[in-house]
């Protein structure tokens, strides 16, 4: 099991420093709303890629009043023993642009991707209560990061597909005439499109077939239908990677009108959707109620962990902010017997400390005021 | 707060900072470097660079920058002059240089296709390369650049506009890691990505 054994911060958000040991598999964060809970996962959040459970700018994350820099450092304890990994922002160089600084034993690492060697994150924030009602955009990110908790080179693929679709987008509204380079262009956005479309259909699959395997109807976290919906998804799944890329690249060269009229590229990775159903109840996933779509999603989000604990061979920390308060004493009981059975470590935040009060034995519990965190049990 | 030194250095200072890789910082350390060994630094320095900028030339058939034109490396007849090596820069070019793996010509194009950065076909030297690729005696164009969504998708564009010729177009192998400038890459990684060059 990896667990992180230290926490150490400075300057970041509401801490000037902070010097945190914990160790025990569960770990909990009591104390009144902006006492600084979520900062403490949001910064444990950093040691992967990406800009963390925000998605904020890294400059926003150093504490007001401060030179601008922070530092974030995790002791993690692990099947290959103790590692050392640190992140932060630079103070800014003669450019005047300060950078984000990853390290792994002492050592500088090239990106925030040398991480993943040593610890796997997943994270639910109160934020992804709306998922299901949501834009589809918000699924897709959410999927992608699904992706990115077991595929370390999705990222790259999914912001190259960016630059490749905003090129065709301005080449057609400025330039439309020019077929040579929308050629030249359109086959990046089809290598790069059918990339990030197989890759979300390959998590998809396998997280489908974990949850089937996995499925207990009794759960009070229902289990969840997947399916990707769109048209670069259907011709993903019926043709070898090659043929899907002519295949779209045809339907990109027939639509450049359409999208010139629209304003961007209609088909394509961009424009998929993940559609969940409410297993049980066989319907979609916006018509449940509001508490059965909270169980879903820790039901989703528990059965990812599972996958990128199968498939990285590292059992994941598992981030969950504001959770306990939405649930039952039963669910919440049963959400501690499916944590311990994960076999990673949790950080949980929560107003109030009795919410954790039937945590399991090997649990910590923190009171968090502000800039300041005691332990209690 | 005065300036410390005279509007003759304070000028020395900020075309130094213009440098890149330089910042205001080091343009003042390197300015008092060159300051206090002035015969053996500064002077040479000087005569170097009104040596260069009186001769230094882009050559008018591959784009490259020498004291000739052509340049040195268009006009050796070792060179295999069958070959065209397409890069997208002359720091690339010298790149390639340095490691040794480049059998014939270049062709410096002066950039990459970007919609996003307002670079379009006619800013780059294409004409002038399919030029060359017609002549008689042409055998092979390796596009040599980076494998970014810019680079390929200039490559891709290549392909296209030399592919009526009776030229083999290849490129790099993928050991060229995806957002890697070739400048930047090691000498054996380069030259193994052009051993293992493939067609389209
Ligand atoms: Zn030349």
């Amino acid at each position: 099991m990896t667990v992180v054994v230290r926490l150490s911060l400075a300057q970041f958000r509401s801490y000037p420093s902070l010097d945190l040991e914990v160790g025990m598999p569960v770990v909990a964060l009591a104390g009144e709303n902006g006492a600084g809970k979520t900062n403490v996962l949001e910064a444990i959040s950093l040691f992967t890629q990406g800009r963390g459970l925000r998605r904020a700018e890294f400059s926003d994350m150093a504490r007001a009043g401060g030179d601008g820099t922070f530092s974030a450092a995790l002791v993690i304890d692990g099947e290959g023993g103790e590692h050392r990994l640190g992140t932060g922002l630079s103070a800014p160089g003669e450019d005047g642009r300060a950078l984000r600084v990853c390290r792994v034993d002492g050592a500088q690492a090239g990106s925030p991707a040398a991480f993943g060697e040593h610890i796997r994150l997943v994270w639910l924030t109160p934020d992804l209560d709306g998922l299901f009602r949501g834009s589809a955009g918000e699924r897709r990110r959410f999927l992608d990061r699904l992706v990115l908790a077991v595929d370390g080179s999705h990222g790259a693929r999914v912001s190259a597909l960016e630059r490749a679709l905003r090129s065709r987008n301005r080449v057609l509204e400025e330039d439309a005439g020019n077929r040579a380079w929308l050629d030249a262009i359109e086959r990046e956005v089809a290598e790069y499109g059918v990339a990030v479309a197989a890759a979300r259909a390959e998590t998809v699959t396998r997280l489908a077939a974990l949850i089937a395997e996995t499925r207990d109807e009794t759960s009070p976290f229902p289990w969840a239908g997947l399916a990707l919906e769109g048209e670069i998804d259907a011709l993903v799944a019926s043709l070898p990677a090659v043929d899907a890329e002519d295949a779209y690249r045809g339907l990109l060269a027939a639509g450049r009108s359409r999208d010139r009229a629209a304003g961007r590229t209609l088909i394509g990775p961009q424009a998929s959707d993940l559609s969940v159903r409410h297993g049980p109840k066989d319907i979609a996933a916006s018509l449940a109620s509001t508490g059965e779509q909270k169980a879903l999603l820790i039901g989703l989000v528990l059965s990812h962990a599972r996958l990128v604990s199968a498939m990285s061979g590292l059992a994941p920390v598992v981030l969950l902010d504001e959770i306990a308060a939405h649930l039952d004493p039963r669910r919440r009981a049963a959400l501690y017997r499916s944590l311990a059975a994960l076999g990673g470590q949790v950080w949980m935040t929560g107003a109030d400390p009795e919410l954790f009060a039937d945590m399991p034995g090997d649990a910590s519990l923190f009171h968090v005021t502000p800039g300041r965190i005691v332990r209690q049990r | 707060m005065a300036d410390p030194a005279g509007p003759e250095i304070q000028r020395l200072i900020q075309l130094l900072a213009r440098l890149p890789g330089l910042g205001p910082r080091s343009a003042r350390r390197a300015a008092l470097h060159l300051i206090k060994r002035r015969d053996q630094l500064m002077g040479p320095l000087a005569d170097a660079l009104a040596v260069a900028n009186e001769r230094v030339v882009s050559c008018s058939c591959c784009g490259n920058v020498d004291t000739t034109d052509p340049c040195t490396i268009c006009r050796d007849a070792r060179r295999d002059p069958s070959i065209i090596v397409v890069v997208e820069d002359v720091s690339d070019l010298w790149a390639l240089e340095r490691a040794g793996a480049v059998p014939g010509r270049y062709h410096v194009l002066g950039g990459v296709l970007s919609a996003l950065d307002g670079i379009r076909p006619e800013d780059l030297a294409i004409p002038r390369l399919v030029e060359r690729a017609s002549a008689p005696d042409m055998r092979e164009v390796i596009l040599a650049l980076n494998a970014t969504v810019d680079g390929q998708t200039t490559a891709h564009y290549l392909t296209d506009a030399l592919a009526g010729l009776p030229v083999k177009v290849t490129r790099l192998a993928h050991g060229v890691p995806v957002g890697g400038e070739l400048d930047y890459l090691d000498e054996g990684t380069l030259s193994a990505a052009m051993r293992q060059r493939t067609t389209f």
